[in-house]
């Protein structure tokens, strides 16, 4: 009977060699089955005297132990490699694009819309809304425009046969906003407008924000503060402006107000001024107690500027190609 | 409004270069649009006198001309123009100097002869688009003298963008008075001194219709020059404003008007028979015009008129009949003051825009008439001598506007500005502008001169304080207002929200315009738009839209045709309904699809996009309000969608909007060539939302139970799913439909349809016999109700 010592070499280098558990379990049988050779020389130990037979029984207990111990971590490596060898089969190429749709995006001219909606909701503006198709006394007069005053016959009207017009402008939502809910009031009115004008530099429709606050107390001063606020917020950059004095009969003072933009060119962005008393009385308010201000801009300019579209149509056009740069 | 810079600095001259000049203009109101600098590059050329003018010898057209360049000696230079003539003055280019056009002088020869220099015309020095030969200049043009210096080169042309208010400013008169307020420098004394009268004739001039002409200026001036021509200097200064030199009486009644900024107009005296009455017109009276037409006049026209009727309208055009001439002798001269009221707007009526009406429209100072006679008077004169006849000034003063007193609070002004400003700086200021000022204790009483017709409040006062103190001056500071927190409503969702949620379903918003094509808008709603504009761009931009779909489907068709397969878009906006004396505007949230469900990818077989596809993104929509429980899509007929696979979408019985396949007939118009699903909704009734309320949630276990029937394939889905749920209302959570089914091994006509019962009670769980029990209830009554047979 050859030494344990060399069993148990035997036994570890067939454990190793085992490729499969099967083979592990071939081997583990031979030496730890109930015929295998570990098991018959505790059966044999019977035949020892019984002073060598605890020494002996303890030795190839030891034995057993071991092989035990050794076939386990041989069981354990195998799963390991089997589970490696399936998940390399589910390998995948995560380069490939993901299932399912896109997304699609807003309009430039909407998304500078929420932007400048944003803006103003955050110093406390309230958003207000009025009719597309209004009347002369909305769109002109209460704006205190003279009727055949030489400043209607600059915005490019659309009429329909009754009189009524397509807004020019988003400032008849002053008069209604101030005759609705009175003084004071801090509003933004953003929608579309139309002039009857169509070129590379124009489009009978656009849109603008139309701005208006009114209490008591505000000044030019204020207006000024709040423009260039708005310029800066949203532009996201620090923005040099200048008021330049200019005639809408709604306001007075009034500016057109002028950002400089590049190598020392002024671009128009916006008109405003300070509240025409005729106007403020026109929607019941006292002008002798309280003033206000008011400006309006071109959402497209704006667009323009801020993304860097170089054609006014193309907003009007619906590219996808064009459309999708702005998602 | 053009205006050159070397006239304005005739009438002020601030220590301003031409760019800071037209800053100063700019940020005071009037915008300098651009400036074009003319005679750059004349450097070298002289006025020379054609001493002799001769024949050349081997050509007919050319002359061989003597010419005196003031250095002492005669040069000889060939010239090509037909108006050379021995005696005329004119610029010489001599050999070395290089013209504006680059081209650079040599000694040539032409011919055979050689030409020393170059008599030059108005095209080759740069200073006109056309000419009929070289340029005349005066007589008493110094021979030797630089071009430039002689007539005021290079001089800047400064065009001005005027606002209506300012009336006061087409001139040069009015810049100048606005440019010497703006710079505190002292301008020319306007005032013109009379020309005496030598001879006694006037023309009789009866105001009768006052209030449209409360003044009128006349004056008699006869036996004028008939070959007398306009000096180059004013002819000059007129194509600089932009105007052509006509005739010596023409070019002074332009000149005079630009200069003043008071429109006169000159008759042929020999042809206006007896007195000139301004009239109000007669409706459907006629007159010939300056411009050769004939106008048909309405009743509220003002016209000037003779014994044989209406001679031209007042403060718009003159009239053919008695227009000065080549061969007119003697001259009447109108200055006239016309109210803005009774031009305004009418020469826009009969489609016209002129000088005249321009100024008339915005206010012309009622002083000025006669200042303008004597101008015109003098001007004239000089050029084309004539006797004039006394000035005779008629008024009718009660409609002459008057000027009232304003008053100006101090603490007015700086409510308004938000800034003070010194009392002194203020008086100056309006003084300046020729307001005179006497103080009060809050102010200043002030009255504005006679052409600041947009001067009649104090506001109008403050607004010409800060211009002239500077919009700049004025400090930023951020109003300390009281903000009342504006109430947040869930009672509706918010347009941008039901924007988003589209983009995160795959779709791009347009927009596209709110005036569309009526055969388009017809085509798609059966509605004949009954709001059409008046004055369209073009008939296909007409009519007010009752649908967003027209304009949505040539977007899409316009990027079908630019390659784009998967076409998903939506528009927010309005649509337009009723007639023009009740019209109504809803907001709408409308979409197209067109193509793959997918973009086209590995992962997913491609397939088209169907009805229920857009019907999951629509149920998105209104799944925002956070109730979708009483919404019910309805099969319906619609002009624009394919019979079979419309729906009308209701919400608690009232009508939201619509959704189908685009009616196959409709693709050919649109040029599609592919299947297009649509919605449409009101965004107003649609999006009607609730804050959410809270219910608790079981703590016990659901129990499922499928059924599986056969039933007739006309019951609806919603029909079957609201029978079983309202069979043990209590019991059921929920019910869906998991499978329909129909085709081989069912009978046509019938259907398959699977639905699944999801059972659960709050208080406890439920046991297998209950909801074994739920189950045949629901059994029994689609049995009962729809004889549907149970499935195996």
């Amino acid at each position: 009977m050859r030494p344990l010592s060399e069993l148990i070499e035997t036994a570890a280098s067939a454990i190793d060699a085992a490729g499969d558990l099967a083979a592990l379990d071939a081997v583990r049988v031979t030496y730890l089955g109930k015929k295998g050779e570990l098991t018959a020389r505790l059966k044999s130990l019977s035949e020892l005297s019984p002073e060598e037979r605890p020494k002996a029984g303890q030795a190839i207990n030891r034995a057993k132990q071991q092989l035990q111990t050794l076939i386990n971590a041989r069981r354990e490596a195998l799963d390991q490699q089997a589970l490696e060898a399936k998940l390399a089969g589910d390998a995948i190429d995560v380069t490939l694009p993901g299932r399912g749709a896109d997304i699609g995006g807003r309009h430039p001219v909407s998304r500078a819309m929420a932007r400048i909606e944003q803006i103003f909701r955050n110093a406390g503006f309230g958003i207000r809304s009025g009719p597309e198709i209004e009347d002369d006394f909305h769109n002109f007069t209460a704006l205190n425009f003279p009727e055949n005053h030489p400043a209607r016959a600059l915005h490019d009207t659309f009429f329909f046969p009754d009189g009524n017009l397509l807004r020019t402008h988003t400032s008849p939502v002053q008069v209604r906003s101030m005759v609705e809910e009175g003084v004071p009031i801090r509003i933004i009115a953003p929608g579309r407008v139309y002039r009857c004008d169509s070129d590379q530099t124009h489009t009978p429709m656009f849109h603008q924000v139309e701005g208006l606050v009114v209490d008591r107390g505000i000044s030019m001063a204020n207006l000024k503060a709040v423009l260039h606020q708005f310029v800066e917020s949203y532009f996201e950059r620090d923005a040099k402006l200048r008021f330049r004095a200019s005639y809408f009969p709604f306001t007075e003072p009034s500016a057109e107000v002028d950002i400089l933009w590049g190598e020392g060119k002024w671009l128009e962005i916006l008109g405003c001024g300070m509240v025409h008393p005729n106007v403020l009385e026109a929607a019941g308010i006292d002008s002798g107690e309280y003033t206000g201000y008011a400006f309006g801009m071109g959402v497209e300019r704006l667009a323009m500027l801020r993304y860097g579209v170089s054609d006014l149509r193309t907003f009007f056009e619906n590219d996808l190609r064009f459309l999708r740069q702005f998602r | 409004m053009k205006i050159a810079e070397s006239w304005l600095r005739e009438w002020v001259e601030p220590e301003l270069d031409t760019e800071a000049l037209a800053e100063r203009l700019t940020m005071a109101g009037h915008e300098v649009e651009g400036i074009e600098v003319e005679g750059q590059g004349l450097d070298g050329i002289v006025v020379a006198e054609v001493v002799d003018a001769g024949q050349h010898p081997d050509a007919d057209r050319l002359s061989v001309c003597k010419v005196d360049d003031g250095s002492g000696n005669t040069v000889e230079v060939v010239c090509g123009a037909p108006n050379v003539v021995a005696g005329m003055k004119s610029p010489l280019a001599k050999p070395g100097v290089t013209l504006p056009n680059g081209m650079k002088l040599k000694k040539t020869k032409i011919r055979g002869v050689v030409s020393n220099g170059m008599l030059c015309s108005a095209v080759e020095l740069g200073l006109g688009d056309e000419s009929d030969g070289i340029i005349a200049l005066p007589d008493d043009a110094p021979v030797g003298a630089p071009l430039t210096d002689y007539l005021e080169l290079p001089d800047a042309i400064l065009d001005l963008d005027l606002t209506p208010n300012r009336g006061d400013c087409f001139s040069v008169l009015g810049i100048a008075r606005d440019v010497s307020a703006l710079t505190a420098t002292d301008m020319k004394d306007p005032s013109v001194e009379p020309v005496p009268a030598t001879i006694e004739d006037t023309h009789l001039v009866e105001l009768v219709a006052a209030e449209g002409c409360p003044r009128f200026a006349g004056r008699v001036i006869r036996n004028i020059d008939l070959s007398a021509r306009s000096p180059a200097w004013m002819t000059e200064r007129l194509r600089r404003a932009g105007l052509r030199s006509i005739h010596p009486v023409v070019d002074v009644t332009n000149y005079v008007m630009l200069e003043l900024g008071q429109p006169l107009h000159a008759y042929d005296l020999g042809l206006v028979k007896g007195p000139i009455r301004p009239r109000m017109a007669k409706n459907g009276e006629k007159v010939v015009l300056l411009d050769e037409k004939e106008v048909t006049l309405d009743a509220d026209t003002l016209v000037i008129s003779d014994d044989s009727g209406a001679i031209g309208i007042g403060g718009i055009m003159g009239g053919l009949g008695t227009a000065v001439t080549e061969a007119t002798n003697d001259v009447f001269f109108e200055a006239a003051f016309f109210t803005q009221e009774i031009v305004a707007g009418r020469a826009r009526s009969y489609g016209m825009h002129t000088d005249a009406s321009l100024r008339f429209e915005r206010g012309v100072d009622p002083q000025g008439q006669a200042r303008a006679i004597e101008r015109a008077t003098q001007l004239l004169i000089d050029i084309a001598g004539g006797d004039p006849g006394p000035t005779v000034v008629e008024s009718s003063p009660e409609f002459l506007p008057g000027r009232e007193k304003i008053r100006v609070r101090r603490d007015h002004v700086s409510r308004l500005l938000g800034v003070d400003i010194a009392d002194d700086r203020i008086v100056e200021i309006l003084e300046r502008l020729g307001i005179s000022v006497a103080p009060v204790d809050d102010g200043w009483d002030v009255v504005a001169p006679s052409h600041r017709f947009d001067i009649t409040l104090e506001v109008d006062l403050i607004e010409e304080i800060a211009r002239v103190y500077g919009y700049d001056e004025i400090p930023e500071a951020t109003a300390i207002a009281e903000t009342p927190l504006e109430v947040v409503t869930e009672s509706k969702i918010d347009l941008e929200l039901a924007a988003s949620t589209l983009v995160a379903r795959d779709y791009q918003e347009i927009i596209t315009y709110s005036f569309i094509d009526p055969h388009a808008n017809k085509l798609l709603t059966n509605v004949d738009a009954e709001l059409v504009l008046s004055n369209p761009i073009s008939s296909e931009m007409s009519v007010m839209r009752s649908s967003l779909w027209p304009g949505m489907l040539t977007a899409a068709a316009t990027n079908a045709s630019r390659q784009q397969d998967r076409i998903r878009l939506f528009e927010i906006g309005k649509s337009f309904h009723g007639s023009l004396e009740t019209h109504t505007e809803v907001v709408r949230i409308a979409g197209v699809c067109v193509g793959p469900v997918l973009p086209e990818q590995w992962g997913s077989r491609s397939q088209s996009i169907d009805f229920f596809d857009i019907k999951s993104d629509v149920m998105a929509l209104l799944s925002l309000t956070g109730d979708t429980s009483k919404v019910v899509f309805e099969a319906t007929e619609h002009p624009a969608l394919q019979p079979g696979q419309a729906a009308q979408i209701l919400c608690d019985g009232t009508a939201i909007g619509l959704l189908g396949k685009l009616h196959p007939r409709h693709q050919k118009p649109f040029e599609l060539k592919r299947d297009a699903f649509l919605f449409e909704l009101d965004a107003t009734a649609a999006l009607r939302s609730r804050a959410p309320k809270a219910e608790t949630v079981s703590k016990f276990p659901s129990i499922r139970r499928d059924i599986s029937i056969i039933v007739d394939d006309k019951v609806s889905a919603d029909d079957l799913v609201e029978a079983v749920a309202s069979s043990a209302p209590d019991l059921i959570s929920s019910v869906r439909i998991f499978d329909v089914y129909k085709g081989p091994g069912i009978e046509a006509g019938l259907k398959s349809v699977a639905l699944g019962l999801i059972l659960q009670e709050t208080s406890r769980t439920l046991t297998d016999d209950e909801a074994d029990a739920a189950k045949t209830a629901a059994v029994d009554k689609l049995e009962d109700k729809f004889a549907a047979e149970l499935r195996d």
